[in-house]
């Protein structure tokens, strides 16, 4: 047994998982397990990481993202060398909007990767985690699923299912040892919207992002707006009367 | 297609933007895309070295992965998006150092290469290329091409200083240096003219590891400054300073550089540093990379942008051209905040296209004044080219041809090892193609 803080990243891919890595291990040694769905592409990330962090463990896992048993025995798997003090489940996907409405296949698959798969993860995770009454459940969720929006409603649609999730299981474990953060970020420079960064959109820098997220699971805080702004803004998108909010462009 | 502009923020220009985030898809896109493209990284180089208006741009800051360290040796290999300045953050507290690094750490490993970039310790170790072990280069038609100094050297001499040419460069081993820790012991000595200068340097090299000057070319021409000089410091265990960022907000609709103020700025920083000469100990940050705290401060220029002009002149006609070259700025009272005077060590660059040689280096700021500021740099592209001396393509968006390839004798070489797919706003200029 070690003491070092123990953290799985579900996506471990993902640019925002990969900077908030990067902080852990260099805030201290840390146990990091990182799953993803390729097992050349995770392999990268632990390389760096172990770079930067010799001191630290890093364990690779390739998973499945939407198979039930899978995930279950993935989790099961994982939590067996050792209590998990930290879960970061940071996958998803973006596609385009009118994707999803031309394609019922890529609406299902959009509901699916960002929604459904990790509720999945969560739920595995929180069967290991109220047995220990120990850890934390860091959830990506997204601005997006504070209203839906004809830009991106289907991908809103399934963060916002996250929401709801996340707020039925911080209800389950008030009061215990489990905590349940739920992270939404507003539109940040990533391999994800890097199609929106030629249109002009402003987006925030990924290491700014990941240090709030890094700040914000520590504290346990219930729900991340990340950069900080966006709950105001997001309150205001979310109250606007719908005969003004029909009328917008966004 | 995306406007991109260069730190100089000449010009802006239509790009297909193209992020190679994933070494594994690197090669494909690279063969795959419309070409011509160009590798661009940080995009700190100042004129169009780093643009291909209307063509691929091919954007590695998304290769920053570290591959290997070895703390024994010093041998560090990664990806060729990765900064210099994530480099130094790991390497340092572990007893080593990048032993070249230019005046930004904002630069990505594979723009250093490709400008071979110096620093202030030019007389002891060189440029950036000196310390690559080996790199690897893929080509648009596919080819991978591993190089370094004892391997296909011909591929690696045009690799390093090759302005990204000759292909992309995805990965590098670097060697890096021996330090005691992140400090350094400095000292700044104010000087009165060129004669002291030179003494200065001259002095100064067997000792310090670390010299460049900033020379005020406003006041006369004669050419009073304040010279640096500093060397690695063991002074143990230190708090480190917190780094303040402060961005340039807006660009303002005028260039908040003219005359008057750059002759109060240039007064003021004179008598502040001279009051403040001496010895004392400081750290990396700050030392080597002054105005990495000021981000964005290329914007003061205002919307038309500004030039960089660096020559490097050998050091027998050094000082008589120096000389000239200060004067004709003084007269036109165009003069910049940043001028830098440097003398570079007797060594010859590794790269066909290297800039540093043997001799003296000015670099000075100018805002873009149209007519009037492109009048002055053809005066001083002939003191250049009378001097035998050469222009840096890094900080160009004007030299004239011939003072290219005046310049640059093993230009013809190099052709050879350029790739057909590959192409900048320079090459089209200076090269034809
Ligand atoms: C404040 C400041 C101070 C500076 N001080 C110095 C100094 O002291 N000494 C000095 O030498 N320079 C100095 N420079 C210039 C700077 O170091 C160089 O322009 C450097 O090359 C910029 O690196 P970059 O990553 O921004 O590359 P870019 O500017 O984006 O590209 C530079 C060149 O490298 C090529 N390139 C980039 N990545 C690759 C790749 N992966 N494969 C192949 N080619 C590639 C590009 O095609 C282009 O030709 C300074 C610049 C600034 C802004
Ligand atoms: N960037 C933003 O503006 C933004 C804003 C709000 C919320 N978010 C959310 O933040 C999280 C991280 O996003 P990011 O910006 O870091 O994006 P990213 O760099 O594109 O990463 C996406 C991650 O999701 C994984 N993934 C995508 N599709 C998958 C699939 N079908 N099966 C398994 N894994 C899949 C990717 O794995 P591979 O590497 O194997 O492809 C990668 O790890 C996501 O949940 C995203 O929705 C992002």
């Amino acid at each position: 047994m070690n003491n070092k803080k123990r953290i799985v990243i579900i996506g471990a891919t993902s640019a925002i998982a990969e900077q908030c890595a990067r902080l852990w291990v260099q805030n201290q040694p840390a146990d990091l397990t990182l799953v993803g769905r390729d097992a050349q592409r995770i392999e990268r990330v632990a390389t760096d990481l172990k770079v930067r962090s010799p001191q630290s463990e890093i364990r690779v896992v390739q998973a499945e993202f939407l198979d039930p048993d899978a995930i279950n025995a993935t989790v099961v798997n994982i939590v067996k060398s050792g209590h998990v003090d930290i879960v970061l489940i940071a996958h998803g996907s973006l596609p385009e909007q009118t994707e999803c409405q031309n394609d019922l296949q890529s609406c299902r698959d959009t509901l699916e990767i960002n929604g459904v798969s990790p509720v999945l993860y969560a739920e595995a995770f929180a069967k290991e985690m109220e047995k220990a009454n120990h850890g934390t459940i860091a959830l990506i969720g997204s601005v997006a699923g504070d209203r839906g929006r004809k830009s991106n409603y289907v991908y809103g649609a399934a963060k916002g299912l996250v929401t709801r999730y996340a707020q039925g299981l911080q209800h389950r474990f008030a009061g215990c040892g489990v905590k349940v953060v739920l992270i939404k970020p507003g539109p940040t420079d990533t391999p994800m919207t890097a199609h929106l960064k030629g249109k002009g959109a402003k987006l925030a820098p990924v290491e700014g992002v990941a240090k709030q997220i890094v700040e914000g699971v520590e504290s346990g805080k219930p729900v991340i707006y990340v950069p900080g702004k966006w709950r105001l803004i997001m309150m205001v998108i979310r109250t606007l009367p719908a005969f003004v909010f029909n009328k917008m462009e966004i | 297609m995306r406007q991109v502009t260069a730190w100089g923020r000449l010009s802006a220009s239509p790009h297909h933007v193209i992020n190679l985030n994933d070494p594994s898809t690197a090669r494909y896109l690279i063969c795959h895309g419309i070409h011509p493209g160009l590798a661009h990284g940080m995009g700190r180089s100042y004129g169009d070295v780093c643009l291909n208006p209307e063509g691929t741009l091919w954007v590695t800051t998304g290769l920053d992965h570290f591959i290997a360290f070895d703390d024994c040796t010093g041998r560090l290999a990664c990806e060729a998006g990765v900064l210099l300045r994530d480099i130094q953050r790991l390497v340092i507290p572990r007893g080593w150092i990048l032993p070249v690094t230019p005046g930004t750490q904002l630069v990505t490993v594979g723009g250093a290469i490709a400008n071979d970039v110096h620093g202030k310790n030019h007389h002891v170790l060189g440029s950036f290329g000196d310390h690559v072990q080996s790199l690897t280069l893929i080509r648009t038609d596919g080819e991978v091409i591993q190089c370094g100094p004892n391997e296909q050297p011909d591929w690696f001499a045009a690799t390093v200083g090759g302005l990204g040419l000759t292909g992309v460069i995805t990965q590098a081993e670097i060697q890096l240096l021996r330090v005691a820790g992140p400090w350094l012991e400095t000292e700044t000595v104010p000087y009165a003219n060129l004669d002291e200068f030179f003494r200065l340097a001259d002095d100064s090299e067997a000792e310090w590891e670390h010299t460049v000057s900033w020379i005020d070319c406003i006041s006369g021409g004669g050419g009073r400054g304040l010279f640096l000089r500093g060397n690695p410091a063991d002074v143990g265990e230190q708090p480190e300073p917190v780094g303040h960022k402060l961005t340039m907000p807006i660009v303002p609709p005028v260039s908040l550089v003219n005359r008057l103020s750059l002759r109060l700025f240039n007064t003021a920083y004179y008598h502040l540093k001279k009051w403040q000469a001496g010895r004392t100990i400081t750290h990396y940050e700050p030392f080597f990379y002054p105005l990495d705290n000021l981000l964005e401060w290329n914007r003061m220029y205002g919307p038309k942008g500004f030039f960089q002009y660096q020559s490097v002149v050998p050091r027998d006609v050094g000082q008589d051209a120096v000389q000239a070259m200060l004067k004709e700025i003084a007269r036109s009272g165009d003069g910049s905040f940043l001028a830098v005077l440097k003398t570079f060590g007797n060594r010859q660059s590794i790269g066909m296209l290297s800039f540093p040689q043997p001799g003296v280096t000015l670099a000075l700021d100018f805002p873009n004044h149209g007519d009037r500021t492109h009048k002055l740099f053809e005066r001083l592209d002939a003191i250049v080219h009378e001097a035998k001396g050469r222009i840096y393509p890094a900080k160009d968006a004007r030299m004239p041809r011939e003072l290219f390839e005046a310049g640059y004798p093993r230009l013809a070489e190099f052709i050879k090892y350029r790739d057909p797919g590959i192409s900048s706003g320079l090459s089209r200029r200076l090269m034809g193609s």
